[in-house]
């Protein structure tokens, strides 16, 4: 189904983009298609066309992966967006070192960005040598599994208190007709989650070492059995697992139809749209269970420059909005992100937003988001071998392990 | 698809001409008008695919990524390549997905040719609904194959729903089978085309040759499968030649039913290079790609114009 949706928003794309954007229009490309993420989005351009003007013109385009890629061919061909989503990281340095984004330092300045905008390291995603080249709008976290509690109970199991525990309880799950591991099969699924149960086994310090520092020495040592643990719940997962988007696996959840999917935050979205209650009908269970942490994923946006100054005028203005604590709290509470700022009023939040802003307190539990670190070119590599791995069992742990260390070694 | 089918086209219809012409030595070699007609045409071929191609090849061997540059580093990106789990798998599949593909659709196209070729009513129906899946995008058409292949809402579910419980058919859920749904789905594509060039084939052939083979007793199924096919050369050639050229940058089928997944199990090398140089932003490491794609290419295009000079060299040697 939502590959349909791909494809309408590809041709409204290409649509868009070949008729000229009046003055005061500036056309955003992001990938937020999911019902939970069009809340979220639609609050944006809400709050944009209320400032008077200027109009927000959508450009959804589903999967972040082509998403990006519009946006850097369009920027590439000389017919930039008027803003576009990515991740923090590495995804828009070459953009930035070849200086064509526009330069949000004096109103970041002004704003004081630097001041509210929390943990530091959701800044330095944006904040490159002294300038600020794009907004983060929130943070999203990987490290949550959400668990249905109607399933648990018709399995007749406690809820997991860790990896170890689910895999011992998936059986009856699977007795009840229940399926114990919802995964979808695209490679970012799979390496996604691939990467928490990795954290969890390793705890922070060590995934640091390894994907920051490069320690082959340490990869060497500790990957077999990373890939040891998640072959294992290859066995827990179904047959329709191929292909299938992350918000159809989530709904498999949302129905009771299987116990637990590890994914990032904005799967809380989609309980929200379908009137789920957190600790009533789904648990979240931050991860690892025993000393939850938080990665610092998320989504920014970049604002292309533009030749006509009154673009540039409400590209700034957007901006700012982006900021903005009253809309940092209408857009986080639909989309199921923390704010990246602590001043805003987060009321309407839920038990497990609740949850992911008493974590985040602690420096000591954020998870720095491997994307920080790793450019596309070697996310995708582990990506490709991580859903290699998972597909094909007659790839040994010890390839797949090797693998690995030969991608970290030749990372750029 | 258009510049890799055109020297078959100049085999059909050109040779002949140039042929023609060289007998009287004194015409004047360039004809003005045909020459400003055809400008355009040239300009944009060598623009386009000799530039860009030159192009290609050079930022193989540079550590290009979102902005090409002319850092050489040798070989590298080709060794990455070759080392790439992915990239062999994809060299593989492409094989088997080209063999499979071309086989059943030009055995399947030749039978349905030789079915509508038996003078039957409403042939322009049949060759319209045979015809129209060519006219589909193979996004379209893969996603609703892509569905039918769902176990949990396509075929498999809905055999299970009329009573048998056990039947299983999904073959995209699977590594070892995802890529003989791929084909599948290609297939229905690929035949209608295939049908409607042999059957122009089959057409062409003289009816007094049927006479003859008729006279002399010959079965028609002998008949079709040992005079009549050999003597549609022209027509089994384009038809190949177009399937070829659709097996190589096969991208849009796999894309829009599996992904390149399970895993990688049905990735394909013009998969392998939209993403690098898109979403990878590496440029340097899909213009390698993309250049081993091309190495088939030329040398499918090069054994074509051996053949054809040979064909010619005949010829004179017969005038």
């Amino acid at each position: 189904m939502k590959s349909v949706v791909s494809v309408v928003a590809l041709v409204a794309a290409a649509l868009l983009g070949s008729t000229s954007v009046r003055a005061a229009d500036v056309e955003v490309i992001h990938w937020w298609t999911s019902g939970g993420e069009q809340a979220a989005v639609s609050v944006f351009a809400r709050e944009f066309d209320a400032l008077g003007g200027d109009k927000w013109v959508d450009t959804a385009i589903a999967g972040g992966e082509n998403a990006r890629s519009a946006t850097l061919q369009r920027i590439l061909g000389g017919d930039p967006p008027g803003a576009a989503q990515f991740n923090p990281g590495r995804q828009y340095e070459e953009l930035i070192a070849g200086n064509m984004l526009l330069d949000l330092t004096d109103l970041a300045t002004k704003e004081n960005w630097a001041g509210f905008i929390r943990p530091a390291s959701i800044s330095e995603a944006c904040l490159v040598d002294g300038h600020w080249w794009c907004v983060p709008v929130n943070i999203h976290s990987w490290n949550w599994a959400w668990a249905s509690v109607p399933a648990f109970e018709k399995a007749g199991v406690e809820l997991p208190t860790s990896f170890d525990d689910f895999l011992s309880k998936a059986p009856k799950l699977q007795e009840a007709g229940i399926i114990p591991f919802a995964i979808g099969g695209e490679s970012w699924q799979i390496n996604g989650a691939f990467g928490v149960i990795q954290t969890s086994l390793l705890g922070l310090e060590k995934r640091e070492k390894i994907l920051k520092d490069k320690d082959l020495e340490l990869a060497k040592a500790e990957m077999p059995a990373v890939f040891e643990k998640f072959r294992q719940f290859k066995q827990f997962s179904d047959a329709g697992s191929a292909n299938r988007n992350w918000n159809d696996t989530t709904n498999l959840v949302v129905t009771d139809q299987a116990g637990l999917q590890v994914m990032g935050d904005w799967a809380r979205g989609e309980f929200g749209v379908a009137g789920e209650k957190a600790g009533v009908d789904y648990a979240c269970l931050a991860l690892p269970i025993d000393h939850p942490t938080v990665s610092t994923g998320g989504d920014i946006f970049l604002f292309p420059k533009q030749s006509d100054p009154a673009v540039e005028a409400a590209q700034l203005k957007m901006a700012s909005m982006m900021v903005n604590p009253q809309v940092q709290a209408l857009f986080n509470n639909a989309k199921g992100s923390m704010p990246i700022r602590d001043d805003v009023d987060m009321s309407l939040a839920d038990d497990c937003m609740k949850r992911g802003l008493e974590i985040i307190k602690d420096p000591a539990n954020i998870a720095v988001d491997a994307g920080r670190w790793q450019s596309n070119d070697t996310t995708g590599q582990f990506n490709d071998l991580v859903a290699q791995f998972w597909a094909d069992d007659a790839m040994t742990v010890e390839a797949a392990a090797e693998q690995y260390v030969t991608i970290l070694q030749n990372a750029d | 698809m258009t510049q890799i089918a055109e020297p078959g086209e100049r085999a059909a219809t050109g040779f002949a001409g140039t042929a023609a012409e060289r007998k009287p030595r004194t015409r004047k070699k360039f004809n003005i008008q045909s020459v400003l007609g055809t400008t355009p045409m040239i300009a944009t071929a060598i623009g386009v695919f000799v530039i860009c191609i030159i192009f290609s090849i050079i930022w193989s061997f540079t550590n290009s990524k979102l902005f090409p540059n002319f850092n050489f580093i040798g070989l590298a990106q080709y060794e990455r390549l070759w080392a790439n789990d992915r990239w062999n798998i994809s060299v593989r599949n492409l094989a088997v997905f080209g063999v499979l593909s071309i086989g059943i659709s030009m055995v399947f196209g030749y039978l349905l040719a030789v079915f509508m070729d038996q003078r039957i009513k409403q042939e322009d129906l049949f060759r319209s609904i045979f015809l129209y899946p060519f006219a589909m995008s193979l996004v379209v058409t893969g996603l609703v194959w892509q569905w039918m292949f769902d176990p949990n809402l396509g075929i498999q579910s809905a055999v299970r729903q009329l009573g048998w419980a056990n039947f299983e058919f999904a073959p995209l859920v699977k590594q070892e089978t995802a890529l003989y749904g791929l084909v599948l789905g290609g297939l229905w594509n690929g035949v209608g085309v295939t049908m409607a060039i042999l059957l122009a084939g089959l057409r062409g052939v003289d009816s007094e040759i049927w006479k003859a083979a008729k006279v002399d007793g010959i079965p028609t199924w002998k008949t079709y499968l040992f005079i009549v096919l050999p003597m549609m050369k022209g027509a089994v050639a384009t038809a190949f030649i177009l399937q070829m050229t659709g097996i190589v940058r096969v991208f849009d089928i796999v894309i829009a039913m599996t992904q390149g997944g399970p895993g990688v199990s049905t990735q394909m090398p013009a998969v392998y290079v939209i993403q690098h140089i898109t979403d990878r932003v590496n440029v340097g490491q899909g213009m390698a790609a993309a250049t081993m794609m091309l190495l088939p290419v030329i040398i499918l295009i090069g054994l074509q114009y051996l053949l054809q000079w040979n064909a010619q060299r005949k010829a004179r040697k017969a005038a």
